[in-house]
């Protein structure tokens, strides 16, 4: 049996498969719906560099006592002017610290801050004034959220306090040389391509390149399960045809159907989310094709390995979890624990993101990506040696 | 069906055996059909009836032994026997969302079968089994029967010399269970396809097959034409009554169970009692029995045994299951018994 029967039985296979994808309407529109609804949900809810929080409900408890009052009046007034232009807090008044964590418990606050009872007599005294973030530990991301805004804003605080002691030591300087004094580095922040970091820019490449690999990997299984169950298979498997063409048809089938996908998300990533694409269309076409050949050859061992559709999709669901969320493809590789970091360099998904965020978002070329496309490749080809015989296997059971 | 070719055996299965682990599906059978001839296998569900299908049509890998399709071995040799084989299982080899015709030419290319002359067979056999109308419908909108038709033609698309049919009358109605024996009868009739069919329908068996292998527990246990498989039973010492009697009561149904001779006395409807009985004298002890208990016997026949009875016979239990093999059995006896041999 001649390569040219083989490859002319897989495109009848394939077309087959596509035929029937495309009369499923529902299908259809689900197909476009669950990447835009990924990259919608994951690209608002993940913050970027500019968003931040918004009207985030803070109790003010307010210790200080005394003879003089003005410097923690000083404060509120200047925590409520920064507010008033940025919305972040919305400040209510609580009588002590149970009263915050009552609220807390209630749901009513995020977080308080507390003015310990010395702060102004401190600050009179050329002493530092002690203020105490109060946060949530049932949700650390709220609380760590929280805690730098709000520290955002006391350094800004400070720095203008700082500024005005400087100047009041002296007449002769300036607004600019107290800043120079109190702050004397001014950081600046520029992208090595234009325009401002976003979290889409992270997670589009990522889910591009997840949603085509995947499609190969749990749909292959998906798909030639169900033809087993249904009975349809055996139609195949009594033609005289090589058993490859059957789980080559399947994958080219499958294969088109991802890339389809992809091509969804891309154009939802540039259309909807403002993602502008630096490298060639073509690299990215060739990763994403890429991205495919090296996933076939663990989607056929989990073909050979699910003997039914249910089993296929919680091996599916098993996979794509820990994929998703090591290969780096949502968060950072970076930020997690070392251990993860480790397994995060055996999972092809890693290199391909990453690739995919290289071309797409800074414009890399070929060379840039070598070694990315090389362990792709060697992934690819070591796991097609060991599918091809697991498959012959289990179709001649 | 008298064969040409006495001698030519198209299908010779050697020791053939089929094990899932621990489980023997199949155990050490052998037999072998020749060519146009239609061949049951006959067995309750479990028997192993679709297991040896799905070895013979190369679904399935026998653990031991083989068998030749064609003088083609089944391992060696998968691709040239499913040249000559075609397939009908219970299940419904074809895809919803794609046309009749979508789906006949989509298993028709997989052959290789030049794309003109596949379109003209599938334009025949669509006529042949009057889905002409349907064909640009899918197949997800046809109802039991018409599913099943295509089910059929599919399995021809090759022109295969050995037809498989697995069950192929399970969950149709009497009407299309008519209309598929006929059409496998005219297709071995006509192109002489040699024709393997499983099913636990005695009716099917005993209406089509030339031969029939009973199977039971893995095992064939016995292989005949359905003439001869009776005869075990005939020969033997039993004799099968169907019995008239006007005025039956309870009381007359307790005496023929009383009598020495009686094996099995079950009552068809309010006047007729199917009894099984043995010896010589049987006869007229029963006559006795019901007369003594002044009951009025209005017609006696001697019943033909039927497959079931020989499968009872040999293998001591029947063929359990199941709901809708009882339809088909009702037709069997009043279209199979005839009143022809009194002793």
């Amino acid at each position: 049996m001649g390569a040219k029967t083989l490859i002319s039985h897989s495109m009848r296979i394939a077309w087959k498969d596509l035929t029937e994808l495309f009369r499923n309407r529902l299908g259809l529109v689900l197909l476009i719906l669950m990447p835009l609804f990924m990259m919608a949900m994951i690209g608002f809810i993940y913050p970027s560099s500019n968003t931040t929080i918004s009207n985030m409900p803070v109790g003010l408890v307010n210790f200080d006592s005394g003879n003089n009052t003005i410097p923690s009046q000083a404060f509120i007034r200047g925590l409520q002017q920064i507010n008033s232009q940025t919305h972040m807090l919305k400040l209510s008044n609580v009588s002590n610290m149970a009263g915050i964590k009552d609220e807390v418990q209630k749901g009513d606050l995020d977080g308080g801050i507390v003015i310990s009872s010395d702060f102004s007599a401190s600050i009179m005294n050329g002493e530092q004034g002690t203020l105490t973030i109060v946060t949530d530990q049932s949700n650390p991301t709220i609380a760590a959220e929280l805690q730098a805004a709000l520290s955002a804003v006391f350094d800004q605080m400070s720095t203008l306090l700082a500024q005005e002691k400087v100047q009041n030591l002296s007449s002769t300087v300036t607004a600019n040389d107290s800043l120079a004094v109190v702050k004397p580095y001014d950081v600046q922040t520029e992208g090595v391509v234009p325009g401002t970091p976003s979290y889409f820019n992270f997670i589009a490449p990522g889910i591009m390149m997840m949603t085509v690999m995947m499609s190969v990997m749990t749909g292959l299984p998906v798909a030639i399960s169900q033809e087993k169950e249904v009975g349809t298979m055996d139609g195949m498997m009594v033609a005289p045809i090589n058993r490859l063409s059957i789980i080559l048809g399947k994958a080219l089938g499958q294969t088109t159907r991802g890339l389809l996908q992809g091509f969804i998300i891309m154009a939802l990533a540039i259309g909807l989310f403002g993602i502008a694409i630096h490298g060639s269309i073509l690299l990215v076409v060739g990763l994403l094709l890429l991205g495919v050949f090296s996933f076939v050859g663990l989607g056929i061992v989990m073909t050979s390995v699910a003997k039914d559709q249910e089993t296929a999709q919680m091996m599916m669901m098993t996979l794509m979890f820990p994929m998703m969320f090591l290969s780096g493809v949502m968060f950072p590789i970076q930020s997690m624990p070392w251990f993860m970091q480790d397994i995060s360099k055996f999972l092809p998904l890693t290199y391909a993101s990453d690739a995919m965020r290289k071309v797409m978002v800074l414009g890399a070329g070929v060379s840039d990506i070598s070694m990315d496309l090389m362990i792709m490749i060697v992934f690819g080809a070591v796991m097609i040696a060991i599918a091809v015989p697991l498959f012959r296997r289990m179709m001649t059971r | 069906m008298v064969n040409l070719m006495e001698n030519e055996s198209i299908i010779d299965v050697q020791n053939l055996t089929k094990a899932f682990n621990d489980f023997v599906a199949v155990d050490d059978i052998s037999f072998d059909v020749k060519e146009g001839e239609i061949f049951g296998l006959l067995g309750p569900n479990g028997a192993g009836k679709s297991t040896t299908l799905r070895v013979l049509s190369t679904l399935a890998r026998p653990t031991k032994g083989t068998a030749k399709i064609g003088g083609f071995d089944i391992l060696k040799h998968d691709n040239e026997v499913r040249k000559l084989i075609g397939i009908v299982s219970e299940k419904m080899i074809m895809y919803n969302r794609l046309t009749a015709k979508e789906n006949l030419i989509f298993f028709g290319s997989l052959f290789d079968i030049p794309r003109d002359v596949l379109k003209k067979r599938i334009d025949e056999l669509l006529e042949l089994v009057q889905l002409t109308k349907w064909k640009d419908a899918q197949v997800g909108t046809f109802s039991t029967g018409m599913r099943q038709r295509m089910n059929v033609i599919r399995a021809l698309l090759n022109m295969p010399k050995v037809l498989f049919l697995d069950e192929p009358t399970l969950g149709l109605d009497p009407q299309s269970s008519v209309e598929i024996r006929e059409f496998v009868k005219k297709l071995n009739r006509e192109n002489h396809t040699t024709i393997i069919i499983t099913t636990h329908m005695m009716v099917d068996a005993d209406l089509l097959c030339d031969r029939i292998g009973i199977m039971d527990h893995a095992k064939i246990v016995a292989l005949d034409t359905s003439t001869n498989l009776k005869k075990m039973i005939s020969g033997a010492d039993t004799t099968i009554l169907k019995l008239e009697i006007g005025n039956l009561s309870p009381d007359i149904i307790q005496a023929i169970q009383a009598c020495g001779c009686t094996d099995a006395v079950t009552q068809e409807n309010s006047t007729h009692l199917k009894i099984i009985v043995h010896g010589n004298e049987a006869f007229d002890s029963v006559i006795d029995a019901v007369r003594a208990k002044d009951g009025k016997v209005n017609s006696i026949e001697n019943l033909q045994p039927t497959l079931e009875d020989v499968f009872l016979h040999i293998t001591g239990h029947e063929v359990r299951d199941n709901a809708d093999q009882k339809i088909p059995m009702e037709h069997h006896r009043r279209f199979g018994a005839a009143p022809n041999r009194i002793r």
